[in-house]
């Protein structure tokens, strides 16, 4: 028996085969680049550029951001004292979706009613997420014992639905402020990204390089904030987006349920229940324009999410 | 199998309690505490002890917690010679026991839930693999869209469009829920039953046919299908008594876990059409800090989910021979 390999072997091995470089005519060149190497990041862009209802989604979040917060300083209206001279005006000049019950101005209250809804949905899906993915990764990871007795915790909480644990802690925490409002938001949603990412954990803590990691001598949170949270950063992203959607339908069946932040403070759903009083009276700018707005901004996040689940979840991805 | 039923009804038992002591807890680290919320800001301090003495407020919060326990559960009127009787405690605000309240307004919630379910699965299912069998057409894109729309629609706006269309401008539906104590008021005014049911239904029929038609979609591809077609049968003998019945299991899954989502659902409509079921009760309760009542409520609706989750992972062992948990 020699040393060397045999012909089959050969074959098979790449090392001692030398592949002539091919060398392409020069107008070929020009027109094939050479193979750029594009990272993740880049590549999950692309195929969120070219989910059509994503982008839809992204423009109607930069719509509503530039409404809420760039549009009262162009369209000036008072949104502190109410003017019951002025109330019930149709659209028209002056007012461009009308006045509502106490003179205030429709297309204003949109306005600085949707600052709180995003606010509030961005400030709560954050907060949500970040403490979920702690503790999933944390139950997740440490497993056994521990793992048991967080995730108990997590069905205690799931076991209440969710809109009565809502309603049970707004009515704890009157009076409610924008920060007790977030906050009671949070500790609605932090439940869902915790099981998703405790899922992921129990996977991802088996792989090869988390063992290495282990045997190198890494510690807990080493493994955990290094090399488990950052591989399962996609689901977490697309569970956030989602997370904002459902946490600006939260923040308008409180207000839409009189329990959100106390007036001359206004959000999209205490508009809405406000215009309900007057169903019947032909007022369709009390209705309308606050409605539209939290369909249109909870569709567009849910879009998004969508769109960010095919870019980053590469498992789910066809090609 | 029965082991794992067993193990299932333990855990089911203990996330109960679970629930008691975490709103327990929740609710005596509020600053003030109930005493406060119900005297109101300018209650003496005098007022507040004695508000908090009649309670038992003033006791350790373990012994709060036992006295609350040994009341739901009946235990400590068993173990004090008055036989089994249940108590949720006494209504701040209403005059009246929390489980006469209970008592009053649950079967009115199960009714409004009920039909919703009942006409839910009996929309949503055929319309699953309707659209499965039409899957990529266009009616099959257009009932998607629909029902894309209809499940990311909040429940509120939904009712609110549906009183605008169906009491307003269309025809001319009750705005307003039954009133009544009774279920038997609420079926004599049947009409006023309508919009309640439909918003609350609307909603779980988008979810519904979604999972229907992807748990079709999924079983149409599977290899006794291609068998039962190799053997001859005919295609709606496939469809409806072989991939129905296979497609159906996550749906029984999906109609427990559901319960939760259903549950907050009906909370709004109740609110919106004055519907005077446990969702209008919590919500009174929880705008007048009537922390018995909300207390109580919570309690049942937790059982409620618990028990629709259990029944969930019961009835899919039971349905699908594969999935019997040897665990």
């Amino acid at each position: 028996m020699t040393m060397g390999p045999t012909p089959q072997e050969s074959a098979l091995s790449i090392g001692p085969i030398a592949i002539a470089p091919v060398e392409a005519p020069p107008e070929v060149q020009d027109l094939v680049p050479a193979y750029e190497t594009r990272g993740v990041w880049r590549l999950a862009l692309d195929v969120f550029l070219e989910h059509r209802l994503a982008v839809f989604g992204v423009g109607v979040v930069v719509f509503m951001v530039l409404f809420c917060f760039i549009g009262p300083l162009i369209y000036h209206t008072n949104q502190v004292d109410s003017n019951l001279n002025d109330s019930f005006l149709a659209p028209g000049a002056g007012h461009v979706l009308g006045t509502d019950q106490d003179g205030f101005d429709v297309m204003g209250r949109l306005m600085v009613g949707g600052q709180t809804s995003i606010e509030v949905g961005i400030a709560a899906a954050f907060i949500a997420t970040a403490f979920g993915v702690i503790w999933g990764a944390v139950a997740g990871f440490f497993g056994r014992f521990v793992d048991a007795v967080m995730m108990r915790l997590v069905d205690v909480f799931l076991a209440i639905p969710p809109l009565f644990l809502l309603l049970f802690l707004a009515s704890a925490f009157q009076p409610i402020t924008l920060m007790t409002l977030i906050i009671v938001v949070a500790i609605d949603a932090w439940l869902i990204p915790a099981r998703l990412v405790r899922a992921e954990t129990l996977t991802l803590r088996t792989r090869d390089y988390v063992q290495a990691v282990t045997m190198m001598g890494g510690s807990g949170a080493r493994i955990v904030f290094r090399h488990i949270v950052p591989n399962a950063i996609g689901t977490i992203m697309v569970n956030a987006t989602f997370q904002v959607a459902d946490a600006i339908i939260l923040v308008a069946a409180l207000g839409f349920l009189g329990l959100g932040i106390p007036l001359p403070a206004t959000n999209w759903g205490r508009m809405l229940s406000d215009g309900v009083t007057f169903i019947f009276d032909g007022y369709w700018w009390l209705i309308y324009p606050a409605g539209i707005a939290i369909v249109l901004t909870v569709v567009a996040f849910n879009f998004i999410g969508d769109g960010l689940r095919d870019a980053l979840e590469v498992r789910l991805q066809k090609r | 199998m029965i082991g794992y039923i067993l193990r299932r009804c333990i855990q089911a038992v203990f996330i109960t309690f679970g629930v008691t002591l975490l709103v327990f807890l929740l609710l005596h680290l509020l600053p003030g505490g109930p005493a406060r919320a119900i005297l109101g800001p300018r209650a003496t301090a005098v007022a507040i002890a004695q508000f908090n003495h009649d309670n038992g407020l003033d006791q350790p919060i373990w012994v709060q917690y036992g006295t609350y326990l040994g009341h739901i559960t009946g235990l400590g009127s068993l173990f004090g010679g008055h036989g089994w009787s249940i108590d949720f405690g006494y209504s701040y605000k209403l005059n009246q026991s929390v489980g006469s309240l209970l008592a009053e307004d649950l079967p009115k919630t199960l009714v409004l839930v009920g039909l919703s379910y009942a006409i839910a699965i009996i929309i949503a299912v055929p319309l699953g693999i309707y659209q499965a069998v039409r899957r990529n057409k266009v009616d099959d894109y257009v009932l998607t869209g629909a029902s894309f729309i209809f499940y990311s629609m909040p429940v509120f706006w939904l009712g609110i469009i549906l009183i605008v269309l169906f009491s307003e401008t269309l025809t001319h539906l009750p705005s307003e829920g039954p009133q009544g104590a009774t279920v038997g008021d609420l079926f004599s005014q049947f009409s006023a039953l309508i919009l309640p049911v439909v918003t609350l239904a609307l909603g779980t029929i988008a979810l519904f046919s979604r999972y229907m038609r992807s748990s079709t979609l999924e079983n149409m591809v599977q290899d006794y299908v291609r068998t039962a077609r190799a053997k001859g049968a005919s295609e709606t003998r496939v469809l409806f008594l072989h991939v129905l019945r296979n497609a159906l299991i996550p749906i029984l899954t999906l109609i427990g876990l559901s319960i939760s989502f259903i549950f907050s659902g009906a909370l709004i409509t109740e609110a919106l059409f004055n519907f005077p079921g446990i969702g209008l009760l919590f919500w009174n309760a929880a705008i007048q800090q009537d922390y018995p009542v909300i207390l109580g409520i919570i309690v049942v609706a937790a059982l409620a989910t618990v028990a629709g989750s259990l029944l969930a992972d019961i009835l899919y062992a039971v349905a699908d021979p594969r999935v019997r948990y040897s665990r």
